[in-house]
């Protein structure tokens, strides 16, 4: 090769361990992988962490066999479309084969940290009283588990440091999990059980806070009521992050006064959320803690008014990232505006998802925001209407947007001053926000986003599309122009077998494509898999019958309902139920 | 709710099984229907699977607070029960939980079969007002757009059983 190379080899590998040391990133650590053969074996040897985007991409055999040092793992499992049931449950993404495979390599595994994966009971158990050093365990959006599997994690894991448990949807047997952490073990630096339904034994938690001395996040369930947070925070002044559990309480109360007081002594606290069940009259105990607050989630806060929201925000002048409800309105969101100033992440979910829509916020809301908060980089904003006029600002006053989403609650709603199609606006977004890498966009759009997205949007990653556009040209602006595509997400758009066929290779640069109720035939499907042997091309049919039966129903000029297609360097996967057919 | 287009909206947008209820041919998508409607922006939210894009964890933990109580009638009884949606994951399970409260036997016989006669037909009351039989869509869209539920009790007059549609007809003639 060249003179820099043979300079490099005389370097010992222990040398090149070192250097290779210092790259924590995973795309630093693939990049140097590839650089030649002594390198790729240097970096594999070394590598203790690393990161599956899809658990079909590979499988546990080849990760071992590849990194046998490997101590934290991270697996992404469903689809992203799963979040809001376009995936029929049993899909797969099951955790079990993983933990099974690296249980008996004795791979020894501190960290797992999954995201929307079936994790059974028997997983957690047998991950529990396999890698003896087991420190850390984060469970995202997951689901297929018992309070009976954390109980074997809590029993067994020695050394555990961090339980995290985000939105999971876990069956509660009301057991008592909880008091199974053993008096002996103190090493509990981060504990969120925040998603779990079922009341936990308050003594045993106040007791295990009081001998974990180094516990700094501790995020609390709704069955745990203030009378109990208020000991806790005496206990545990240490905390960075809090998530309270219940939020409610007479104020005129010893207890309250108890609870305003441990609050003030909590000097550490920078991430606040929960508030399960909230009496805003309640909220003044945490205007002291709000002043060094750097992160606030109030998106599950029931019932608060948007002056009681305001309020607590005007105390809040470091916050960088807010997650909250549209009951702040646009007056409270131009609260925001004034007061935050350091503010990165915004997001504005929807209260009232089935009802008439009170107009809660609107394009105002976030101009207001776009103007007042010049860090500003990531944004999630549901909302009744938009306008081209109010993107095209956004777009001017912050060009530094890394992630940008927009969902107009009707999916397909024009410009609402205009009536003309949005694709003007977010067409200014992608122009100016040269570092976009992730977009969604809604609203009554047409091929023209596209023309805008594929032309503008080179840093692109992830794009997702709803109801919107008019041909394939559409979806081939995207394909042709973003470059750095890795996912793509569509639903109920007219794209179809000329755009999916067109560039085939291109799937191979993604991760991953999701297209439903849109254009593309089953025959479409069939050549783009019989061309692409390494895509795992899957039909996911609501058949009951199973996919033997779709089959038989199926001709090969009839449209798809569910096509999801990914890279993979391991074939078709052998556990895919009767209704996922892989061509 | 929109009839008539609004009708191939509301097969199209559903969970539904594909091929045995509607024609290949007349499969039409939300977007064909969109083009050709006046009141494009008209589709109403709840309609749609999966839109707004929210988490179901999301959506059931955070509304209601997690509960979904509606009131059930069912003719004959002397008063009304209340069932929470959020227990039940399906059809089935819902229909086992009516038939545990009022202590019969039969009520999901409606939600199978279409030329038989019932004792009884479970029908709720949707967001828009109108009366509907129970099971025609998918159960999360029940769910979300059912304000109350009533199990109708046929009354044999000359022997002669009712059939689910004319006991719907009676009762939109009633409003």
């Amino acid at each position: 090769m060249c003179m820099f190379q043979s300079v490099m080899n005389y370097f010992p590998e222990e040398v090149l361990d070192h250097v290779f040391d210092f790259l924590t990133s995973h795309r630093d650590r693939n990049a140097v992988s590839l650089v030649c053969k002594s390198w790729y074996s240097v970096e594999r040897f070394s590598r203790e962490k690393v990161f599956i985007g899809n658990c079909y991409a590979v499988n546990p055999e080849r990760l071992i066999d590849r990194f046998p040092r490997l101590r934290s793992l991270s697996l992404k499992g469903k689809p992203h479309f799963a979040d809001f049931n376009l995936v029929p449950h049993d899909w797969g993404g099951r955790v079990y084969p993983w933990i099974e495979a690296m249980a008996k390599s004795r791979i020894n595994l501190e960290e797992l940290r999954l995201k929307r994966m079936v994790v059974s009971d028997e997983s957690l158990e047998l991950l529990a009283k396999s890698f003896p050093n087991f420190k850390s365990l984060v469970l995202v959006s997951c689901e297929g588990f018992t309070t009976d599997g954390l109980a074997a994690i809590a029993s067994n894991c020695k050394f555990l440091r961090e339980l995290d448990l985000q939105e999971n949807e876990v069956d509660d047997r009301k057991g008592h999990w909880l008091s199974c952490f053993p008096e002996s073990c103190t090493s509990l630096v981060s504990l969120n059980f925040a998603c779990l339904k079922g009341e936990v034994n308050v003594a045993a938690l106040e007791r295990l806070v009081a001998r974990c001395r180094n516990l700094r996040s501790l995020r609390l369930n709704h069955t745990v009521p203030l009378e109990v947070l208020q000991k806790i925070l005496v206990q545990a002044p240490q905390l960075n992050d809090l998530g309270t559990g219940s939020f409610t309480h007479d104020p005129n109360s010893e207890t309250y006064v108890k609870l305003k007081n441990a609050m003030k002594n909590c000097h550490s606290i920078r991430s606040l959320s929960g508030f399960l069940d909230v009496n805003g009259r309640c909220l003044p105990a945490v205007y002291p803690i709000c002043t060094s607050l750097t992160a606030l989630n109030l998106s599950y806060a029931p019932g608060l008014f948007s002056n009681e929201l305001a309020k607590l925000i005007y105390h809040c002048k470091k916050i960088e990232r807010l997650w909250i409800l549209d009951t702040i309105g646009d007056k409270g969101l131009g609260v925001v505006a004034n007061t935050c100033k350091e503010l990165q992440e915004l997001r504005v979910f929807p209260s009232d998802l089935y009802g008439v829509g009170n107009a809660a916020v609107t394009e105002e809301g976030l101009v207001a925001i776009s103007a007042g908060c010049p860090k500003l980089n990531s944004i999630l904003y549901f909302c009744q209407q938009m306008t081209n006029a109010a993107l095209i600002t956004v777009a001017k006053n912050c060009p530094n947007f890394i992630r940008f989403r927009l969902c107009t609650l009707n999916p397909v709603v024009p410009d609402a001053a205009t009536n003309q199609p949005l694709d003007e606006g977010f067409g200014a977004i992608v122009q100016s926000c040269k570092g976009l890498t992730r977009l969604s966009v809604s609203g009554q759009l047409t091929d023209q986003v596209f023309l805008y997205i594929g032309m503008y949007a080179e840093q692109l990653e992830m794009l997702s599309i709803a109801f919107a556009g008019d041909s394939d040209k559409g979806m081939l602006y995207v394909l042709n122009g973003c470059k750095k595509l890795k996912k793509l997400e569509i639903r109920d758009s007219p794209f179809g077998n000329m755009a999916l066929l067109s560039d085939m290779g291109k799937y191979e640069t993604m991760r991953s494509l999701w297209m439903s109720s849109c254009q593309v035939t089953l025959g479409a499907c069939k050549t783009l898999a019989e061309k692409m042997p390494r895509l795992n091309v899957e039909i996911i049919s609501e058949n009951e019958g199973g996919a033997g039966e779709g089959e038989a129903r199926l001709d090969d000029r009839d449209r798809v309902e569910k096509m999801y297609l990914y890279r993979t360097l391991v074939g078709p996967r052998t556990d895919a139920p009767d209704f996922v057919w892989t061509l | 709710m929109e009839k008539g287009g609004g009708g191939g909206l509301e097969t199209e947008l559903r969970l539904g099984l594909p091929g045995g209820e509607v024609e290949k041919n007349e499969k039409k998508r939300v977007f064909e229907e969109f083009d050709g409607c006046e009141d494009r922006a008209a589709v109403h939210k709840n309609q749609v699977v999966g839109w707004p894009p929210v988490a179901v964890f999301r959506r059931k933990n955070s509304f209601n607070e997690g509960k979904l109580y509606v009131k059930v009638s069912m003719d004959g009884a002397p008063f009304l029960r209340k069932v929470d949606l959020t227990m039940h994951k399906g059809y089935t399970e819902l229909v086992r939980a009516l038939e545990d409260l009022f202590g019969c036997f039969g009520i999901g016989e409606a939600l199978k079969g279409d030329e038989e006669n019932y004792e009884f037909v479970p029908i709720y009351e949707d967001k828009d007002g109108d009366w509907m039989l129970l099971g025609d869509v998918p159960w999360e869209m029940f769910a979300e757009s059912c304000k109350r539920l009533r199990v109708m009790k046929r009354v044999e007059e000359n022997g002669v059983g009712l059939h689910a549609k004319d006991l719907l007809k009676g009762l939109s003639k009633e409003d």
